[in-house]
């Protein structure tokens, strides 16, 4: 097995119960920096608690989670697990939806967070060439002013993986990020998410299956909170139990 | 009858030894008025050895000043007044003897140390009467006031007692009296072990007075049994303590179980929920009134009538207020808060409008009144009412919930709004029949209080911030939670009462609540889980 | 850097709003003093206080809106901020009465007389200083503010329970001043003031002067809150209203968001109470009363929340009526004011301010974007 400090992302052992149900059960994964990893899996097989361990919403009864090798996630607060450099993307996307576009991507952008340098901070122009940039890779340069409620579906994805990307984050958790997707836009948001992964750590939850295989990388199957399966697609889909459980005979 | 007569004439005859026979009282009743104070003293002990069931009246309309000569006649008299005059009656037989002015009458006088002597006399005469109440009361007089001369006296009649409550009273004089006396070492210790044994604060009460008196050598005994029956009486404090507690636990479980379901269960806000107790005690008076003026037969019973209707009533306005208002606010919960705060002030208006703004009196029927005692508990019949009316109403709700269609419509309404729907429930009307429970039930714990609350336009403004924090104390969604936290509520206010005084108890509990929420926002019994939003 | 946070927050709407306050400031005691009596431009002292004691409300009002229509936290105890203000000031104008009380105490007001104290108690020590009142008056309610917001957010109390918990907050302070030995003053609280820094408080001028401040202090608001709202802090403000748990993974911090908003509207508030207490003459434990918060609260929402001027126009509108309505109607005033809560929350939710924008997109048939909408309680799916 691969040393701890050398992953972004290590999970061992971990488990969660919710009044009985045991919605991860002795959980291991690992992601590398600079890799991308897709969690297939079914319905209720702890993806979302998953995440919602990494990012300290849900607190594991036991296991270890670290971050970069060293950081021990599990006593941490949202904001400071943010701050860390882990950026989360919603299952339905959350998008600040009374706030036009831009002042969306102003909110995630990576500057301090406190009180009052929000208070008193002042757009730089090296934070505006930013926002500008990441406006133009997801597409919505011409809509920077609209407010966020307005956007179509596929739009507020787009957006919300805008701010992950103004997060500057080392990890990026993002949940089903194509569903009510159209075709074209799965594809493009398939590269957006592999040109991503150059730079950085992505965790990737998505069923449809066509979007894993263009992500082409590892995929761990999940079922009912324990890893199933490892491999590629190929290897993932062949497996006897992964056919058994999810994807059908 | 006889017996009795005759075994109180052998005790007189006893206690004056002197006399050989019964006297004729007529003679001893006028030397009252003759001479100084000592020889009035001579003529009371001389009345009361001659052991006439009429002495004691005599004796005490001489103390009450009641006793006085007619100068016309130069006989004593009873007189009373009457308008200008006086009107006079024979002291030996009551027989009327006409009018009299003041000029005419001369009171005999006592002084404080003859009023002390009678009183003592009175005492021992009425220790023998053959009425049981009068006995009742002598002996609980003797108790008080006991005196060594009285031993033998009490001895007798403690022998002669056949109900056994004055035997006991009179059993506790011979021992305080056994305590003053020179009775040996051991007999004051089982003296005071039998004091002990009763565990009042009357005999509390009788050691401390005992104490002040005693000798040397039987203060440490009667010290270390004071000690023991405080060490008993503190637990019977405690247990008062937490009866006051869980009676106004129970007011409290009543006002908030309502809310427990409109908050709880369906996630509503309801700040018109205090008024719907006050419709309820509303509808009380409603009912009592109506009854008492057309059939005053039934005026005992009117809570019974009263019950229904109002449940029905306030049930019936609960469904109106949800389909009016409540509805097109689900999902928003501050909305809802504030339109119903808008409800409660329209409500009380109203009510002030219909019935005034003073309070209205409602009376408690006679199985209602009074009170028993527990032990050294004090138990008011309208308290244990109430608190048997809330848990059966807890209870009734309970199977309701958990037993009935409709509970379990309801419960799958809350848990999943969507799916219940799809599963073909009406979720509208499982939600307007929801909240015309939880308005039923408030509408019950308002004829409750009218029982013990003052019936006013304010009565449920009083109750709402209370009700609230119980239920989100005892956590939202969880009738239990409700039941523990209205209970636990109760107990702890009522046990800091004594230290610190109504009001400072309530801030300190309002103060711990807001601490508790925020060490535990979701109350005592909180839902765990996935599906509970942060 | 600091002047373009200014300048950004002093934007145009807010400029034209605190030039006409400015004006007012500046007519209204004008009317009162220089216009003669009988002229009907004149206006009497009592109107001056009058609507000197709408602009506190009004005051009240717009720190209510920073916390509920910017940053979501629906306050039901915020007039217990007003009055800690208003007491803070009570206990100043208090110690100027001197030895002109009843009891011609030249230490002890009048009412610690009647109850027999020897010493003035600790706390009041120094209120006979303007300045020590004025730091009172910021920091009582402040710390109280600081207090319970560092507790309550921290351990992320949100939507109802946070109402409530407020509301309790203002119940257990009411119990605390109605009780004598708390050394307040008890039921009666504190009154039969005389002097503020020298002038009689009763004095045409002075009621003019007060009249003056107040609207000076409501422009100051409407400043401090536009530059609060326009940064983008204010921008975290809406975002922590709109969906807070989002905002918590961007790495912010609504606990200390939240907790900057309540204190700074609580400081608002106790200023505003100060500036009330002389002008209506007394300060006593019914302004602690949880009723008086839930109708500073639909101030704001009858005017509309979130804007700067909703809840300046409500305050006033609601107690213009309320004086009108009280005046000719007494038994119904209770159903117009609860009619008010029950119309404006299902017809009106962004209140007079947002109607006009909520007819127009009627017309449009676009539907409102759902921005008011509360943390739910039903569970999350």
């Amino acid at each position: 097995m691969t040393e701890k400090h050398e992953t972004m992302l290590y999970l061992d052992g971990v488990s969660v119960s919710f009044d009985g149900f045991r919605a991860l059960n002795n959980l291991s994964i690992i992601v590398h920096p600079n890799e991308m990893l897709a969690i297939i899996g079914p319905n209720g097989a702890g993806k979302t608690t998953m995440m919602d361990i990494i990012t300290g919403k849900t607190r594991a009864d036991d296991g270890e989670v670290y971050f970069n090798g060293t950081i021990d996630l599990s006593k941490r607060s949202e904001a400071e697990i943010a701050n860390l450099g882990i950026g989360r993307k919603f299952q339905k996307p959350t998008v600040f939806e009374s706030q036009s576009v831009r002042d969306n991507l102003v909110l995630a952008l990576k500057t301090s967070r406190s009180i009052f340098s929000a208070l008193f901070y002042t757009e730089t122009d090296a934070d505006g060439a930013r926002i500008d940039d990441i406006l133009r890779t997801v597409r919505l340069t011409g809509r920077a002013e609209a407010l966020a409620a307005d956007l179509s579906h596929g739009q507020k994805q787009w957006l919300e993986i805008g701010m992950l990307l103004a997060q500057d984050p080392k990890l990026l958790l993002v949940d089903e990020p194509v569903a009510g997707m159209t075709d074209s836009e799965t594809a493009e948001t398939a590269t957006l998410l592999r040109d991503i992964a150059k730079t950085r750590s992505v965790v990737v939850v998505e069923h449809d299956m066509s979007f894993v295989r263009a992500l082409n990388t590892r995929v761990v199957c999940l079922a009912e909170g324990t890893v199933l399966a490892e491999g590629s697609l190929d290897q993932v889909s062949a497996n006897p139990i992964v056919i058994e459980r999810y994807l059908g005979r | 009858m006889l017996k009795r007569c005759l075994a109180v004439l052998m005790l007189l005859l006893f206690a004056a030894p002197a006399l050989g026979q019964v006297p004729d009282i007529a003679p001893l009743v006028t030397a009252l008025a003759k001479g100084d104070f000592a020889e009035r003293d001579a003529a009371i002990t001389a009345l009361a050895q001659s052991g006439d069931a009429r002495v004691p009246v005599i004796l005490n309309a001489l103390v009450a000043g009641a006793l006085f000569v007619d100068s016309r006649t130069d006989t004593i008299v009873r007189a009373e007044k009457s308008g200008d005059a006086y009107t006079l009656t024979n002291p030996l037989d009551a027989a009327p003897l006409g009018d009299a002015q003041k000029s005419d009458l001369e009171k005999i006088k006592v002084n404080n140390a003859l009023r002390g002597k009678i009183k003592t006399l009175i005492g021992q005469m009425t220790l023998l009467s053959p009425d049981r109440a009068t006995r009742l009361s002598a002996a609980q007089s003797v108790l008080k006031t006991a005196s060594l001369d009285m031993l033998d006296l009490l001895k007798s009649a403690h022998a002669a007692e056949a109900d056994p409550e004055i035997k006991a009273v009179m059993a506790l004089s011979l021992e305080v009296l056994t305590l003053k006396s020179d009775a040996s070492l051991a007999e004051k210790t089982s003296a005071v072990d039998a004091i002990v044994a009763r565990q009042s604060r009357a005999a509390q009460t009788i050691l401390l007075t005992a104490n002040e008196t005693a000798a040397d050598d039987v203060k440490p005994l009667i010290e270390a049994g004071i000690a023991t029956l405080s060490r008993t009486l503190g637990v019977w404090d405690i247990g008062q303590n937490i009866w006051y507690g869980l009676s106004l636990g129970s007011v409290l479980l009543l006002a908030a179980i309502g809310l427990a379901i409109t908050f709880g269960v369906m996630g509503v806000i309801n700040m018109a929920h205090g008024e719907m107790v006050m419709l309820g005690a509303y509808t009380t008076f409603t009912v009592q009134t109506v009854l008492r003026t057309s059939l005053p037969g039934l005026a005992d019973y009117s809570l019974l009538f009263a019950l229904p209707l109002a449940f029905l009533f306030t049930a019936a306005c609960g469904i109106i207020i949800e389909r009016g208002i409540i509805r097109w606010l689900y999902g928003r919960p501050l909305e809802t808060l504030l339109a119903t705060w808008g409800l409660s002030l329209i409500l009380q208006q109203a009510v002030r409008t219909v019935f005034g703004p003073t309070n209205r009196l409602v009376d408690n029927p006679s199985w209602m009144s009074g009170a028993f005692q527990l032990g050294e508990l004090v138990i008011t019949w309208n308290r244990l009412w109430i608190v048997i009316f809330a848990l059966v109403v807890f209870l009734v709700l309970l199977i309701a919930l958990n037993r009935t269609p409709l509970g379990l419509q309801m419960r799958a309404v809350t848990q999943n709004r969507r799916m219940a729907s799809a599963m073909g429930i009406r979720t509208p009307f499982v939600d307007a029949l929801t909240f015309g429970l939880g308005s039923g039930i408030a509408g019950l714990a308002g004829v409750a209080l009218s029982q013990i609350d003052n019936v006013s336009p304010n009565l449920g403004q009083g109750y709402i911030i209370d009700s609230f924090m119980v239920v989100v104390f005892g956590g939202v969604g969880n009738l239990f939670g409700t039941l523990v936290g209205a209970l636990s509520l109760g107990v702890a206010n009522k046990f800091m009462e004594p230290y610190l005084g109504a009001v400072v108890a309530k801030i300190v509990i309002l103060v711990l609540i807001i601490l508790f929420i925020q060490r535990r926002p979701r109350g005592l019994f909180a839902l765990k889980g996935r599906f509970v939003e942060s | 850097m600091l002047t373009k946070v200014l300048l950004t927050g002093f934007d145009t709407k807010a400029r034209w709003l605190i030039g006409l306050i400015l004006l007012v400031a500046l007519l209204v005691p004008a009317l009162s003093l220089m216009v003669p009596q009988g002229n009907p431009l004149h206006l009497d002292a009592y109107v001056v206080t009058l609507f000197g004691k709408y602009l506190t409300y009004a005051i009240l009002a717009l720190a209510l809106d920073l916390v509920w229509g910017y940053c979501g936290i629906l306050s039901l105890g915020h007039a217990a901020f007003f009055a800690l203000g208003g007491y803070g000031m009570g206990m100043y104008l208090m110690r100027q009465i001197g030895a002109r009380g009843v009891y011609a105490n030249p230490v002890l007001p009048d009412f610690m007389v009647f109850l027999n104290y020897k010493d003035l108690p600790w706390f009041w020590t120094g209120f006979d200083l303007w300045w020590v009142a004025v730091l009172a008056v910021l920091a009582v309610p402040g710390l109280v503010a600081f207090g319970f917001g560092w507790l309550a957010f921290r351990s992320r109390v949100t939507g109802v329970y946070l109402s409530i918990i407020t509301q309790a907050l203002t119940y257990a302070l009411l119990l605390a001043f109605f009780r004598n030995d708390l050394g307040m003053g008890g039921n009666n609280g504190l009154t039969d003031f005389k002097d503020i820094l020298g002038f009689n408080v009763q004095a045409p001028e002075t009621r003019a002067a007060l009249f003056a401040a107040t609207a000076l202090l409501l422009a100051g608001s409407i400043f401090v809150v536009s530059v609060i709202v326009n940064s983008k802090l204010g921008k975290v403000m809406i975002a922590v209203r709109d969906a807070e748990s989002r905002t918590r993974f961007l790495g912010w911090r609504p606990e200390n968001v939240k907790l900057f908003a309540f204190v700074v509207s609580a400081l608002i508030a106790g200023l505003a109470g100060a500036l009330y207490v002389p002008q209506v003459g007394i300060i006593n434990p019914g302004e602690f009363d949880p009723g008086n918060s839930i109708e500073a609260v639909i101030w704001v929402a009858v005017g509309g929340r979130g804007t700067l001027l909703g809840p300046i126009v409500g305050a006033l509108l609601v107690n213009l009526g309320k004086t009108v309505f009280t005046g000719a109607l007494p038994d119904y005033w209770l159903f117009a004011l609860g009619g008010l809560f029950v119309v404006v929350t299902l017809f009106m939710p962004k209140g007079i301010v947002g109607l006009w924008a909520q007819l127009r997109r009627r017309r449009a048939k676009t539907p409102a974007p759902t921005v008011d909408r509360a943390p739910s309680l039903e569970p999350a799916e």
